[in-house]
């Protein structure tokens, strides 16, 4: 079970939490303007990369929050979680 | 090389002959008309059907580890094809015929058994949801019936049926037909049909780049053995797909999530069909070695640790203890996981790429095994043909596109 660093609440278990999916994807700002292609692209492609990943995560049974969590896909170690609408570099 | 499983051979080799290789352990040449990536049961079905049905017998089948070693060894053997689509329950059904006949037409015993799979419905949404399956499955042509919690019972006797559960058996849905496989057995089926009809099946031969002309179309693959030519590559390389499809500049509808799988010390026969319970997540079978084969549920977050959780392990014991009393005293022999490429509408993807010459099989999820000889088979006829098999072609990577998705995510739960 991973030990996740909630922004908020500090070190948790990770059964207080849900995964909400890659960070940072960017809903167009007009939909009715896009491609099929980058509707789709928006909607279901996503990197699932072999290593860093920069991640959502909500603290469902904890402060409620999302927050955004960079974690190794091979290792699963975390290296740092930040605040959602903040770029983490 | 080439000997038949026979009677006769089994007199001989009884008699103290040897056993041969059963296939080629094969360095790989400069050039091949059609690589496969990856040395699964369904890149091995697929250069099989390739050599077999279409002909094309140049062929090297690349694996970064050992054949079988991924996802085609590491599953829970289940077999049906009791879907609720008609695209998916024609080519899981495609998929059970080419079992029924697998070990005959490959001469080699993938162990096929069709001890019935049962599926236990626990909530009055369940039984809604298996028995809408149950119509379907009968206008499909496809055996799958539904039972009373006491017919269940007569059927799997360890199997609790008393209301006083956690979760109360209120019926289950049975396909007849539905079993298990001894899934080593067909990764070693298909690698031995397929090299005594000329495929090179190359292992510990990672590919580490997909070259392309400068007109866009593959011309062959970078591997840790050097640079190998092909006009044709079909990527069928489960959990890592997004990472060999990332060579050929390619991002795909994926998330790589571990599933794990357990096995019990053995005991005398005692569960005589397959269970899945969707809602408790959790499955089991009985090996013809006696141990119980358990199936857990994936972890919530992509991984490519082929461990996972151990919390998600204790879940799926605490319900099969809770269904299965009598089994609380068994131990637990080993505990391990897989990475299965899981797609938005939980269907796979067969076929064509936006790259020329680049296809594509993936996507199978957390239920990839009991499709293996269907999907090389579509698989096969699609890269022969240079477009979709009429089966494979709704499972095409444009359905993201079009949005005409098969949603099995809904209608099969959680579990394959």
């Amino acid at each position: 079970m991973l030990l996740i660093p909630c922004p908020w609440c500090g070190l948790r278990p990770e059964n207080e939490f849900r995964h909400g999916g890659q960070a940072h994807v960017q809903r167009p700002a007009d939909p009715a303007s896009v491609s099929d292609d980058a509707w789709a692209a928006y909607l279901y492609i996503r990197d699932n990369p072999r290593g860093r990943s920069a991640e959502r995560w909500r603290h469902v049974h904890g402060c409620g929050r999302f927050f955004n969590c960079v974690r190794d896909t091979v290792s699963d170690r975390i290296s740092h979680c930040y605040r959602a609408g903040t770029s983490g570099a | 090389m080439g000997s038949r499983f026979s009677f006769l051979s089994l007199l001989r080799h009884g008699a103290g002959k040897a056993w041969d290789r059963q296939w080629r352990d094969a360095q790989p040449k400069s050039a091949y008309d059609t690589i496969i990536i990856g040395a699964g049961g369904h890149g091995l079905a697929t250069a099989y059907y390739l050599a077999k049905e279409h002909g094309i017998r140049d062929i090297a089948v690349l694996d970064k580890g050992w054949l079988g070693g991924g996802n085609t060894g590491r599953n829970t053997t289940i077999i049906r094809s009791n879907y609720l689509w008609d695209e998916s329950a024609a080519l899981y059904e495609h998929a059970l015929k080419l079992w029924e006949g697998l070990s005959a037409e490959l001469n080699y015993n993938v162990m096929y058994s069709p001890r019935g799979v049962m599926m236990l419905a626990h909530t009055h949404h369940d039984v809604q949801v298996f028995q809408r399956h149950v119509y379907a499955n009968r206008l499909q042509g496809i055996d799958n019936e539904w039972l009373t919690p006491q017919q269940a019972k007569r059927i799997c006797p360890p199997l609790d049926i008393s209301p006083t559960v956690r979760y109360p058996v209120l019926g289950a849905a049975l396909q007849r037909r539905g079993g298990i496989a001894r899934h080593d057995a067909v990764a070693w089926g298909y690698a031995r049909g397929a090299s005594a009809l000329g495929v090179d099946i190359i292992q510990n031969c990672a590919v580490t780049g997909i070259d392309r002309a400068p007109t866009g179309e593959v011309t062959g693959v970078q591997t840790e053995k050097g640079p190998i030519a092909a006009r044709r590559i079909g990527v069928v390389t489960a959990g890592h797909t997004s990472v060999v499809m990332a060579m050929a500049g390619l991002r795909m509808p994926l998330e790589s999530f571990p599933l794990q799988a357990l096995v019990s010390e053995p005991v005398k026969p005692v569960m005589p069909c397959v269970v899945m319970s969707n809602t408790v997540h959790a499955y089991i079978s009985q090996s013809d070695k006696g141990e119980l084969v358990i199936g857990a549920g994936t972890d919530v977050y992509p991984s490519y640790s082929q461990t996972g959780g151990l919390h998600i392990s204790v879940e799926t014991l605490q319900a099969i203890c809770e269904l299965f009393p009598s089994f609380r005293r068994l131990r637990m022999l080993r505990n391990w996981g897989g990475i299965v490429d899981t797609t938005p509408d939980r269907s796979p993807i067969i076929g064509l790429t936006p790259v020329p010459g680049l296809f594509v099989n993936c996507g199978w999820g957390t239920g990839g095994f009991k499709a293996t000889p269907g999907s090389g088979h579509v698989f096969a006829a699609t890269i022969a043909k240079g477009e979709p098999d009429p089966l494979a072609a709704p499972f095409s990577l444009h359905r993201f596109i079009t949005g005409r998705l098969i949603d099995e995510a809904a209608a099969a739960a959680v579990a394959h």
